[in-house]
């Protein structure tokens, strides 16, 4: 059968040895009024036969290997190097747990180790540590460690309501059972708006950079209002724009989160993605999650090893502030393969490459009759336009033309009907994008 | 060792190849920008080696024997990657309309379905990322049912001692409380203690209880349609914890037993890899009662199409949903690679995993209980506990025993839970070993056994051929350094 090995000769050593006669005598607690039920499902295929149905299965849907994808919000289409997937197959890497027992697994340990690191460097942040499960739950976990660094004594969190909507359920999921209050997001408050909001029973303030529409707000000021709050300021973050604007560590950010998707992570629907999580210094004993130090074995050896354990569940039980366990390990190792190919000037060039393609869409977009080019504020690879139309017939008519139209921004924002959330990728060739310009333009 | 990526960074070397610019630059907002970040510069070549050589400093299934117990370390088959990096699957953004991801929604309906079968659930939700948000939804679902219902005073969950730790902390996050059940020296829930905490007055505050079936000791309750009657008679609800569904498959259902919701780990069970921690997938199934608070989406047909037309199905939150749990609809990569894994097993096949499963576990106890102290020498289900210590060899712990199976290329089993154990040893052995396997094992045990008692120093020393020796996990701790030279601050 499948992946079993047994013959019956093995079958029934096995049984002798154990001292019984069927493999069902093995279950006797369970009680005899439920034993053996019969599974209604289908019956075995073979491995040709499952690939056929699933090749069929994917094939079916419309995917950015057949169209022109000008999609992101919260997912985004971005090269990944050959090499991250052949290490991603590496089976040493991916049929691996988690590194319990460092002598074994010292692939892992190093391999988070070097991605916390460049976490670090690109929040501009002192620790990272080894994944939450996305962005969204990066965020909520943010949530439960300021409550924790604030001593539980503050019940009010501010939150942007430019943070990506999907974010915010979330937060708010997680947090149904707790005595928090979320303010600042349900009309269209600014950054300033959000400051004055700030109180002495503020635990932490969020905003996004880029926001939700793709804009860089101005930050200059903000950091200094929340700290004189005694609140903590939590930046979410594309770590793709970080390449080029100013380090979340440097506009006085106190934990950093965010979708590692961008960094070497297919589209895959909307998961498995890549939490990431970052903070300062005082902060560090305050993390959930699993995080990698560096240590030294018995014969004076570097090496590393999960540290600050009794922070966890496992230890610490009803105690913890996270039950996080598994996290998303393989996916923090494409994101540090990916940043090590990319280095330090090549992430900078995809992250300019990304700026200039979505500008000049912008720019095409924006003379086209009928709609507008929100210009406001600067913008990395996203921009929000105005259409003549609802985006709904927009993007049915690019579907025919072989493209993925923008997000309707109208679902999660009522001010924003017929407004759609346009991205702009290296993965955008100037022909894709004067072809959508155009197909635009025919929609009056 | 294997040097940083940091260590054999060279300034100016450039690791990728990237298009040229094709359209018309636009002025960079200079005043916004930062200088540039602390990344590595390596070629590609460098890159291949650095990674292909940490990888091999790791023990992994495709490697070897790995009885991880609580873990279910089974062969993850390789049709399943392939399967997951199709390009209507990885290349499907997770915003697109229902209409033009049906092949995807396809494939979750029917893996919602199966795994509703598999355990006798009236519904299924694929969004939970792991066991323990899977956990999560399943206490906040319990917590919003009461709520619903106006009776607002249920704030406390029960969880035996033998609990994984993610139990109890999964209480607290919910905003609940947790009453801790003793064992009794069966390892069964000590109904006594149950009957107590349900009773009167106190039953009332009861929301429900979190028990793993079968208990992190490898073993069935015997008690098990009791627990589940004194808890719902009380007015609480019963979570399953599936994280050892391994050893079920067609041999029970959990909602028949009684149980009104259910994490699954598809990482466990369904074969999905571990990937060195994650990414994983916890869905959860529930009973009835519990269909409307399923976190969502969930997938559902929206039209039935007429006659022979394929229905359309499109994501859907459940009326009282308690919520999103993680943005978009859940792992779907990890949706695809367990629909794989059922499809080439289908019923019948599930049926043997668990068959097998339970058979490799007890050959494994009976071959080592006259060795080892099996503290509950029983049938058990996929996976046995044993003490890692001897009476003649005072000294030798569990963790001694675990680090001298390195030297014999295996990896050690879970140690030191479950914590009811003195010096445990948790042994999941999983389906796809064979008997070559296991005998090889016991008999590494075996001679471990001997040595521990004629040359405990070798144990104490060991491990001896892997890549490092034991830690200095006091100093990881104490000095702590987090991330690399070159990128820490003021450096």
């Amino acid at each position: 059968m499948s992946y079993i090995p047994h013959t019956e000769a093995e079958r029934q050593q096995m049984l002798a040895a154990i001292g019984v006669t069927t493999i069902e005598d093995l279950f006797e607690a369970v009680p005899a009024s439920h034993r053996f039920p019969k599974l209604n499902m289908p019956a075995p295929m073979s491995e040709m036969e499952v690939t056929a149905e699933m090749q069929a299965l994917a094939e079916s849907n419309e995917h950015a290997g057949d169209f022109a994808i000008f999609r992101g919000a919260g997912a985004y289409h971005h090269f990944v190097p050959s090499v991250v997937n052949h290490i991603l197959l590496r089976g040493e890497f991916y049929t691996a747990y988690t590194p319990y027992q460092p002598e074994m697994s010292q692939g892992t340990l190093q391999s988070i180790f070097e991605y916390q690191s460049m976490m670090c460097a690109l929040t501009g942040m002192d620790a990272a540590n080894a994944s939450h499960y996305d962005g969204a739950t990066s965020l909520a976990e943010a949530v439960t460690m300021s409550m924790d660094v604030t001593r539980h004594k503050r019940k009010k969190v501010i939150l942007s309501h430019a943070i990506n909507p999907q974010y915010r359920a979330v937060v708010r999921t997680y947090n149904q059972g707790r005595d928090i209050k979320f303010v600042g997001d349900k009309g269209q408050a600014d950054i300033e708006d959000l400051a004055d909001m700030l109180d002495d029973n503020t635990a932490m303030l969020a905003i996004s950079y880029p926001n939700f529409f793709g804009q860089i707000d101005d930050l200059k000021t903000l950091a200094e209002r929340v700290h004189q709050a005694g609140a903590l300021l939590v930046m979410v973050v594309n770590p793709m724009a970080l390449a080029m604007f100013k380090s979340p560590g440097e506009l006085g950010a106190d934990i950093v989160v965010g979708e590692g998707q961008s960094l070497g992570v297919p589209l895959s629907y909307g998961g498995p993605y890549l939490g990431f999580f970052a903070t300062r210094e005082e902060y560090v004993r305050k993390i959930a999650g699993r995080i990698v130090g560096e240590s030294v074995d018995q014969d004076a050896r570097r090496a590393y090893v999960m540290t600050l354990r009794p922070r966890e569940q496992d230890i610490r039980r009803e105690k913890a502030s996270s039950n996080i366990c598994t996290n998303q390990g393989l996916m923090a190792l494409a994101a540090c393969v990916y940043l090590s190919l990319m280095g330090k000037t090549g992430l900078r060039r995809v992250a300019e490459l990304n700026y200039h393609k979505a500008h000049y869409a912008a720019d095409q977009i924006n003379q086209l009759p009928g709609y507008t080019v929100n210009r406001d504020k600067p913008f990395f690879n996203e921009f929000v336009v105005k259409c003549p139309t609802s985006v709904k017939t927009i993007n049915q008519r690019l579907i025919d033309a072989g493209m993925i139209g923008g997000y309707d921004l109208g679902k999660d924002y009522a001010h924003l009907k017929n407004h759609a959330l346009l991205c702009v990728t290296e993965m955008n060739t100037k022909d894709e994008i004067d072809g959508l310009v155009e197909e635009l333009g025919k929609v009056k | 060792m294997e040097p940083l990526i940091y260590e054999i960074s060279v300034p100016g070397r450039v690791g990728v190849n990237l298009p040229a610019c094709d359209v018309p630059q636009s002025e960079l907002p200079t005043e916004l920008l930062r200088e540039s970040v602390e990344l590595p510069e390596v070629s590609e070549l460098q890159v291949v080696r650095h990674f292909v050589n940490l990888s091999q400093l790791n023990h992994a299934i495709d490697k070897g024997f790995y009885p991880l117990g609580s873990c279910t370390m089974k062969y993850n088959p390789k049709i399943n990657e392939d399967m997951a990096r199709l390009p209507g699957f990885a290349q499907l953004h997770p915003l697109t309309d229902d209409e033009g991801a049906q092949g995807a929604l396809a494939l979750m309906f029917d893996l919602q379905e199966w795994l509703g079968e598999v355990s006798g659930f009236a519904g299924v939700s694929l969004v939970p990322a792991a066991g323990a948000q899977g956990e999560l939804a399943g206490i906040l679902m319990i917590r919003k049912y009461h709520l619903d219902r106006g009776d607002t005073g249920r704030t406390k969950i029960l969880v035996p001692n033998s609990a994984h730790g993610t139990n109890p902390a999964t209480v607290t996050m919910a905003g609940m409380d947790v009453i801790e059940l003793p064992s009794d020296d069966e390892g069964n829930v000590d109904l006594d203690a149950l009957r107590a905490a349900c009773a009167g007055e106190q039953g009332k505050h009861v929301a429900g209880m979190m028990i793993t079936v079968p208990s992190t000791l490898g073993l069935f309750d015997r008690g098990i349609l009791k627990i589940v009657e004194l808890v719902h008679e009380c007015g609480g609800l019963m979570y399953m914890d599936g994280a050892n569904m391994n050893a079920l498959m067609g041999m029970v259902k959990p909602g028949e037993l009684g149980f009104d919701v259910m994490h699954y780990n598809l990482h466990k069970t369904f074969s999905t890899p571990h990937g060195g921690g994650g990414p994983g997938c916890g869905a959860v199934g529930v009973a009835e009662r519990l269909l409307p608070f399923l976190p969502g989406p969930i997938v559902d047909i929206v039209d039935d199409g007429v006659e022979d037309e394929a229905p359309l199905y499109g994501l859907v939150m459940p009326e009282k949903s308690i919520g999103q749990l993680k943005a978009f609809a859940g792992n779907f990569g990890m949706h695809v690679r367990a629909y794989a894994y059922i499809r080439v097993y289908g019923g019948e096949g599930l049926k043997e995993v668990s068959r097998h499963a339970v058979l490799n576990a007890n050959y494994i106890r009976a071959m080592l209980h006259d060795t080892y102290k099996v503290p509950y020498d029983r049938y058990c289900g996929h996976e046995f506990v044993l003490e890692g210590h001897f009476e003649d060899a005072p000294d030798i712990h569990a963790l001694d025993i675990s680090k001298r199976l390195m030297d014999y290329g295996i990896h050690p089993p879970t140690n030191y839970f479950p914590l009811i154990v003195p010096e445990a040893l948790l042994i999941e052995p999983t389906e796809t070993e064979d008997k070559a396997t296991l005998d090889h094992f016991i008999d590494v045990m075996k001679k471990i056994a001997k040595e521990a008692k004629e040359d405990p120093e070798l144990l104490k020393s060991a491990p001896h051929i892997t890549p490092v020796s034991r830690l200095d996990e006091v100093r990881a701790a104490k000095q702590l350094v987090l991330c690399c030279a070159p990128v820490m601050k003021g450096e």
